[in-house]
């Protein structure tokens, strides 16, 4: 028994001490989208239902716009699928780390699939000393702190000073290192330089969210394109 | 707006966000991927970093133009500097907050 106690409270460590920097940086976010839902007249308990079901930073931001722009229920649900169409990518990629696991685990897991988790536990898998229950462990912190982050902006965020102690930042410096983390041989520089240059284009020519989806799979396939190609020849 | 008007709006969009979180790990982790897949697949997390990062260093996001110079670019350079020679997480977090509020206070 005593042994089945600190293997949990080692999972549950490992857990929050990968999730902290999300969780961190999630607060100024979160605060945000509750200042915007309140001046918007979203009450407090709606934009705790929102966190809880949707759980989906840029696209709860958008509803609340649409919402204060009179849109309708229909047009916001199909921005929502188009903006958050890019976690496809992300859970095909998990999925090679999560293979043979049961439905039930995989349910459950599938609802803290953030830009954020999925950065976070694809490092961490690929480190290797890590396993799904500490991946679901980051996965629910994150909601957690998410939700607090977002009704609790609804009630303080007027009185937090803008940009205290960089914070806005946090989330920022968190890809940044991340993105290092992933740069294990040439060929991820060259497809992260690739999908750099690719969605910055992207972003400037083409109205909308699509360029983290279109740019991704642009530059993934190239760079594996090349990795081919240098593969015959050598 | 009513309470099940808030209720029908957020489950459809949940509804229409977790189904592609969920299907390709169902669909996915049951079987046995080709190596080719697995190759692509692996490519997947630096270039979508990427794509996330770029755009928010090298563009206005108001007015969707090309900005070179921001603050955040600025300060991504020394960070990125951190997480290559130290590869701490939390560290480079830290350090980039620091660093971007001092030069908000400058500039």
């Amino acid at each position: 028994m005593a042994k089945i106690q600190d293997q949990t409270n080692a999972t549950l460590r490992d857990g929050a001490a990968a999730a902290w920097p999300i969780c961190l940086g999630y607060f100024p976010i979160g605060l945000s989208l509750g200042v915007l839902a309140q001046k918007a007249g979203i009450p407090w308990w709606a934009v705790a239902m929102m966190s809880l079901l949707v759980f989906a930073g840029s696209a709860q931001f958008i509803c609340i716009a649409m919402l204060a722009a009179k849109a309708s229920a229909p047009a916001i649900i199909m921005t929502t699928f188009v903006v958050n169409l890019r976690h496809l990518l992300m859970s095909s990629a998990l999925a090679v780390h999560l293979s043979g696991l049961s439905q039930r685990f995989l349910t459950l897991f599938a609802y803290g699939v953030t830009d954020e988790s999925f950065a976070v536990n694809m490092t961490r898998f690929r480190a290797g000393n890590w396993d799904r229950w500490r991946a679901l462990v980051v996965n629910h912190l994150a909601n957690f702190s998410w939700l607090v982050a977002t009704v609790s902006g609804g009630f303080v965020g007027q009185f937090v000073p803008e940009g205290a102690f960089g914070i806005n930042y946090a989330l920022t410096g968190m890809f940044i290192c991340l993105l290092v983390f992933q740069l294990q041989g040439r060929i991820y520089l060259i497809t992260g330089l690739l999908a750099a240059g690719i969605s910055i284009v992207w972003y400037l020519l083409i109205p909308g969210d699509s360029y983290i989806v279109g740019a991704s799979i642009t530059a993934a396939t190239l760079g594996y394109l090349l990795k081919c190609r240098y593969r015959r020849h050598k | 707006m009513t309470f099940s008007d808030f209720l029908l709006l957020f489950s459809g969009m949940g509804l229409v966000t977790y189904l592609p979180r969920a299907l390709p790990l169902l669909y996915l982790a049951q079987k046995k991927l080709p190596q080719w897949l697995i190759d692509w697949l692996s490519l997947i997390p630096v270039a979508i970093l990427s794509a996330l990062l770029a755009p928010s260093l090298f563009t206005d996001s108001a007015s969707r133009s090309f900005s070179f110079g921001k603050t955040e670019l600025l300060v991504a350079i020394p960070t990125l500097i951190f997480a290559i020679k130290t590869r701490s997480l939390g560290g480079t977090v830290l350090v980039g907050m620091l660093l971007f509020w001092l030069a908000e206070k400058i500039i």
